[in-house]
């Protein structure tokens, strides 16, 4: 049991002695647990900005994993008479400038744009916890390398970095780029959850179960993984969860300025930057890409506002 | 605070020479031969590739001679001399064309960031909860959420070809009225951003003691706000603001590529799309400076303006 639940379960009023405990008891009321993560739910599920984002975050999660569901239509089939072509029977959203159809395109966009969302989210949240618990923990001179090396990264404009990073690799290759998007993302922006997580280390330190564990003769390794991390796990989430958003911005950034992910890989950048170029003959081809990445993005920084929202004490 | 400030002057050239050095290695380091690359299609005679070896001290081979290239750019680097681009023009020179071109675009946005984020920060934070705060709150969670590339594009198409209310592009040597569109598709994430900032801290600092103090004494209402309240909450606006106008100038890449606009951020983009390495090198060490040099600023005037700073 995480020691949230091992608190709680203390200050459940049945458990405790005294007027109001009793009272319970003889009433026969079943004595209920709250605990902070119990709360956090009950606040969640009433909250309809919290159904909305997952409910959207379901829809394109399912959009990148069964892009057939949604569009019966090949995003490779280009026929150039049919360049920038209205909307008709076959294509909700008409033809681009290549004579392909625009919504397909845009549902097998959000393949590519979820897998580095989510794989760079996954690697920058082990990077943060590592280099976080390490400063946190340990203190002085290991905490003061690290912040430096913070200050560093953070002092490099992330898109400037990424820029110079990406254009050292050559490979066209969609799962090399793929894999160079995911790590450069990471690698910069690392230092956000880091000191998240530090800073929650830092107070989770201070706690009296970490020295009753240390009396007990549990060693770093142990404090840490079984105590430390379970309870700073929390900001980070949520932290994780909005810099997902941000990463699928970031890569839709990246293959609009043409250094991302490339063709023929299908990406709402890349349609992005097509579609404003020839935005002046139609919109559409400009406009339903921007849509899916901005419902996509912001779905994303929704939810993580959601649950810090709903986890964050001080709002109560 | 004379040691707080030793100690932020330390951390700046600490900060500047590791982030020099990350920028100069991945744009020189390994590569495989820069006078053809520098030559490009044609044949280079060995006369040619001695004279350009003694030139760019490419004699000196392995990680020693690269450290030897390094801080010979860095000892030019801080006798103002930025070198030649790949394309023979002075980066001195291309600096000081594109830049009176960026400072206006990065001025128009921080004005519209302080004058209309401030002003609706300070408003949403005292009437929290109504719907001038609510519908403040998406405004912003908009701006913030959807991406620049879609933004911008969505503005020039609205405001510059559909509406045509502003110039779509602005060209070379813009003039003001054709900077207003972009400064204001720039400005609109600082002012998101400022706005959330002010409303948080003026909420909080509406919450303190001192607020109930004083309106307990009967101090006017409007008092409280314009001497005590703002005071205290502007604090952290104005150490983001400072921070902001730094990442102003690293030019919004974006937005100078969207609405055409000669700024630093285009050269800069070109420069790395043609793989200039000097030119790259040379804009961002330069940014990297201006950067850490707003940041220190910021820092000090931090600890002006907040004495609990000054003795941490």
């Amino acid at each position: 049991m995480s020691d949230f639940e091992t608190v709680a379960a203390m200050e459940n009023p049945a458990a405790r002695p005294g007027p109001a405990g009793e009272q319970d008891a003889a009433a026969g009321k079943p004595a209920k647990v709250r605990s902070l993560a119990g709360d956090a739910w009950r606040d969640l599920r009433r909250n309809p900005i919290f159904w909305i984002s997952l409910t959207l975050v379901a829809l394109v999660s399912a959009m990148a994993a069964f892009p057939g569901l949604f569009t019966a239509n090949d995003p490779q089939d280009c026929v150039l008479s049919r360049q920038h072509a209205g909307p008709s029977g076959g294509a909700i959203f008409g033809y681009d400038f290549q004579g392909c159809d625009t919504y397909a395109r845009a549902v097998y966009g959000a393949r590519a744009s979820l897998i580095v969302g989510v794989c760079s989210a996954a690697l920058t949240g082990l990077i943060a916890i590592v280099v976080g618990m390490l400063a946190g923990y340990f203190g002085h001179w290991v905490d003061a390398v690290i912040s430096r090396v913070i200050d560093v990264v953070l002092g490099i404009p992330l898109l400037l970095a990424a820029i110079v990073l990406l254009k050292r690799i050559s490979s066209d290759a969609p799962s090399v780029r793929i894999m160079a998007v995911v790590f450069v993302l990471a690698v910069l922006g690392w230092t956000t959850a880091a000191r998240v997580v530090r800073s929650s280390v830092i107070s989770a330190k201070e706690q009296d179960y970490v020295a009753a564990a240390r009396m007990l003769g549990a060693g770093n390794g142990r404090i840490m993984w079984r105590h430390i991390l379970p309870n700073s796990l929390a900001p980070a989430v949520v932290v994780l969860t909005i810099a997902l958003g941000s990463f699928i911005a970031a890569e839709a950034t990246l293959s609009f300025l043409g250094i991302g992910l490339k063709a023929p890989t299908i990406s709402w950048g890349i349609d992005i930057n097509t579609g404003r170029a020839h935005m002046r003959e139609s919109a559409l081809p400009l406009a339903v890409p921007s849509t899916f990445l901005a419902l996509t993005v912001l779905a994303f920084i929704m939810l993580g506002d959601a649950i810090r929202d709903a986890f964050d004490p001080k709002l109560r | 605070m004379f040691r707080y400030i030793v100690r932020r002057l330390l951390q700046m050239v600490l900060a500047f020479f590791g982030t020099t050095l990350i920028v100069y290695a991945l744009m020189f380091a390994g590569q495989n031969d820069p006078i053809q690359a520098l030559a490009g299609e044609r044949p280079v005679t060995p006369a040619q590739r001695a004279y350009l070896t003694e030139k760019f001290h490419l004699d000196k081979t392995g990680v020693d001679g690269f450290f030897y290239r390094y801080f010979d750019y860095i000892k030019n680097l801080l006798q103002g001399d930025l070198g030649e681009s790949l394309t023979g023009r002075s980066i001195g020179d291309i600096l000081s064309a594109a830049w009176p071109v960026t400072a206006k675009l990065a001025l128009i946005a921080i004005g519209v960031a302080v004058i209309f984020g401030v002003s609706a920060g300070v408003i949403a934070g005292m009437r929290r909860g109504s719907i001038f705060d609510n519908s403040t709150l998406v405004l912003t969670l908009l701006v913030l959420g959807v991406p620049t590339i879609v933004l911008a594009p969505l503005a020039q198409y609205l405001f510059g070809v559909k509406w045509q209310w502003f110039p779509a592009t602005a060209g070379s040597d813009p003039s003001f009225y054709a900077l207003l569109l972009p400064g204001i598709v720039l400005g609109s994430l600082s002012l998101a951003t400022a706005l959330r900032l002010t409303r948080t801290s003026v909420a909080e600092s509406l919450r303190a003691d001192y607020v109930r103090t004083a309106k307990s004494k009967g101090l006017k209402h409007r008092r409280i706000i314009s001497v005590h309240v703002l005071r205290n909450s502007l604090i952290p606006v104005i150490t983001f603001l400072g921070v902001e106008l730094g990442n102003l100038m690293s030019g919004a890449i974006i937005t100078e590529g969207v609405f055409n606009i000669p700024g630093v951020g285009f050269n800069l983009f070109r420069g790395i799309q043609t793989e200039d390495g000097p030119l790259v090198v040379g804009l961002v060490s330069v940014l990297v400076i201006i950067y850490l040099i707003s940041n220190l600023i910021v820092d000090i005037l931090y600890a002006v303006l907040d004495p609990r700073i000054r003795y941490e």
